[in-house]
């Protein structure tokens, strides 16, 4: 239970638990005015935002020293990116779609 | 690392730019992109700026980031408009496995450096959710994706959620005695590993095939919160910025999506919608009879028709039938005929779905009438024809309080002179009940694939 508490008073955790609550309610305004017809493409763009965790194993690739992992860092790099490429590539193409009958 | 630090701001930025402008149709093309050039200084920042990324793997990162784009380009290029959803559903369980892989290898690290009891308990809380997370993101993504693609059936098991509750507090015990130290084996990963991916299967498996947008909505909020655990890991600004914002806006989608099908998340997640749940009022049975209509019938209905509207549902989608419905909206614009469509908010696979299918083959958007715009205009229609749509216009949901879809809005066709519902078979939609239209004197049937019969139709149209 202290641990659980020295971690969050910790002015630089603190700092962190401030942004995450603030970024939930963010992400709640950035949704609630949106038409149904954009749902999809907007489930879309998100799902290549998310695709961020490519940063995360771009460092693990990037200090790998052993095998292990080398092996599962290559990997993650790989779908990651595809998670990056073909979420914004997918969007794309839907929205596409959306510009061009609209003039 | 400063300036990684600023990189990392401007990313973070262009996420929040980026979701906002997805959110309006004139400048949601745009905002992709931002959010797509954000990204991409977030990633070659990283490479470059990066304390701790050796050059030496350089190859590796390049190889892997050039593997990914090459795949993720063509398959994204290749999908047609309708495997859509599926498509997305499998890149999101790239991203959740991307999650679990760091895990994996953040652990290691912790074990290289000794006894994994020893590291900062926080630390090993954040390792362990992460790989929870992403791996059920991961799993249930795949049986998402094989369910859309109708590779994979519904599978409910015997006291399925029971199950299923007990699988998912098993996992979070294991991982939380393993952080406090009750477990000192190093294997307990794979463990958690094991469980997780199982639970994914399991979570997914018994939810049905049109429930599925919902789900992937869902499974795609939490590869944002696997993300931003990585975030909380590396102390990593742009991560947790990124999975945080796609974690609360992707589970708001979810909660939204539902609402347009007035069903509670818990129902799609418990799934007894429809199936099963027999003693909660079937809504009541209805007597009277059917009558079919032949092509030839129907046709020469809608050429002499003033005004025709057209319900596109998840059966045009299956079938494919949305290039096929535009010529047939073409050949009786040409015979004088004022064709709309009516776009109920939950038609096709996904909200928004139809839309986007109809645009394709060239529809004007124009043409596409949302609900509350179409319903008073019905009474002036002389035909509807509605195409592998059920429970949207299924009066129950307005004169019946016991039917499960009571409440639904739907779409008021049950005021047009005549309705022409084009379907498989009698089958019930997939709320699972009865659809009184069917048996109202106004009401045709014309039974087939709607491909095939709209493409019939189109020829009858034609020779009249």
């Amino acid at each position: 239970m202290n641990t659980i508490i020295d971690f969050i008073a910790e002015e630089h955790n603190l700092l962190m638990i401030y942004l995450v609550i603030l970024m939930i309610f963010v992400g709640i305004e950035l949704i609630e005015k949106v038409p149904s017809v954009l749902h999809t493409p907007l489930m879309s763009g998100a799902n290549a935002i998310h695709g961020v965790v490519i940063i995360g194993a771009i460092i693990i690739m990037g200090e790998a020293e052993n095998m292990y992992a080398t092996i599962l860092g290559f990997i993650a790099v790989v779908l990651g990116t595809l998670n990056v490429v073909g979420g914004f590539v997918v969007t794309d193409r839907m929205l596409e779609m959306f510009k061009k009958k609209k003039k | 690392m400063n300036l990684l630090q600023i990189i990392y701001l401007i990313a973070s930025l262009t996420f929040i730019i980026g979701i906002k402008m997805l959110g309006k149709p004139e400048s949601a093309r745009r905002g992709n992109l931002i959010a797509a050039f954000g990204m991409t200084i977030a990633i070659f920042g990283t490479i470059f700026l990066y304390e701790g990324v050796k050059t030496s793997n350089y190859g590796w990162i390049f190889g892997g980031l050039l593997v990914g784009t090459v795949i993720g380009t063509l398959m994204a290029k290749k999908v047609k408009m309708t495997g859509m959803p599926q498509m997305v559903s499998f890149f999101n369980g790239m991203g959740g496995a991307c999650a679990g892989i760091i895990s994996l290898v953040e652990f290691n690290h912790i074990l290289q450096q000794g006894d994994f009891l020893a590291a900062p308990k926080v630390k090993l809380a954040i390792i362990f959710l992460g790989l929870v997370i992403g791996s059920i993101s991961f799993a249930g993504s795949m049986i998402a994706y094989g369910k859309l693609v109708e590779k994979i059936k519904d599978k409910v098991l015997p006291l399925q959620q029971l199950v299923n509750i007990g699988l998912l507090l098993l996992i979070l015990g294991i991982a939380a005695a393993a952080t406090v130290g009750y477990i000192s084996t190093p294997n307990v990963l794979f463990l958690i590993l094991a469980l997780s991916l199982l639970y994914g299967v399991l979570f997914v498996m018994p939810i049905g095939g049109a429930d599925m947008p919902v789900v992937i909505s869902l499974l795609n909020s939490f590869t944002g919160v696997a993300a931003a655990m990585g975030g909380f890991l590396y102390d990593n600004k742009v991560m947790l910025f990124g999975g945080i914002l796609v974690g609360s806006a992707g589970t708001l989608l979810t909660v939204v999506m539902c609402k347009a099908m007035n069903r509670s998340l818990t129902n799609v997640l418990i799934g007894n919608f429809g199936g099963g749940k027999k003693d909660a009022g079937e809504g009541k049975a209805i007597t009277g009879s059917i009558k079919e209509i032949s092509k030839a019938d129907a046709a020469v209905l809608m050429k002499y028709s003033k005004k025709v509207v057209i319900v596109p549902g998840y059966g045009l989608a299956v079938a494919q039938a949305q290039h096929i419905c535009h010529e047939l909206e073409q050949v009786l614009e040409d015979e004088g005929v004022e064709v709309k469509y009516a776009i109920h908010p939950v038609a096709g696979r996904m909200p928004g779905h139809m839309n986007v299918l109809l645009a394709e083959s060239n529809v004007s958007y124009d043409k596409l009438i949302e609900m509350d715009d179409i319903n008073p205009e019905f009474k002036t229609t002389d035909v509807v024809l509605i195409v592998g749509a059920n429970d949207v216009v299924n009066p129950a949901a307005k004169n019946d309080p016991n039917s499960p879809i009571y409440g639904m809005p739907i779409l008021d066709v049950e005021d047009a002179a005549h309705t022409i519902v084009m379907k498989r078979s009698m089958k019930a939609g997939y709320a699972g009940i009865e659809n009184e239209l069917f048996f109202s004197p106004k009401n045709s049937m014309l039974f087939g694939d709607a491909k095939k019969t709209l493409t019939e139709l189109v020829s009858e149209l034609k020779s009249l």
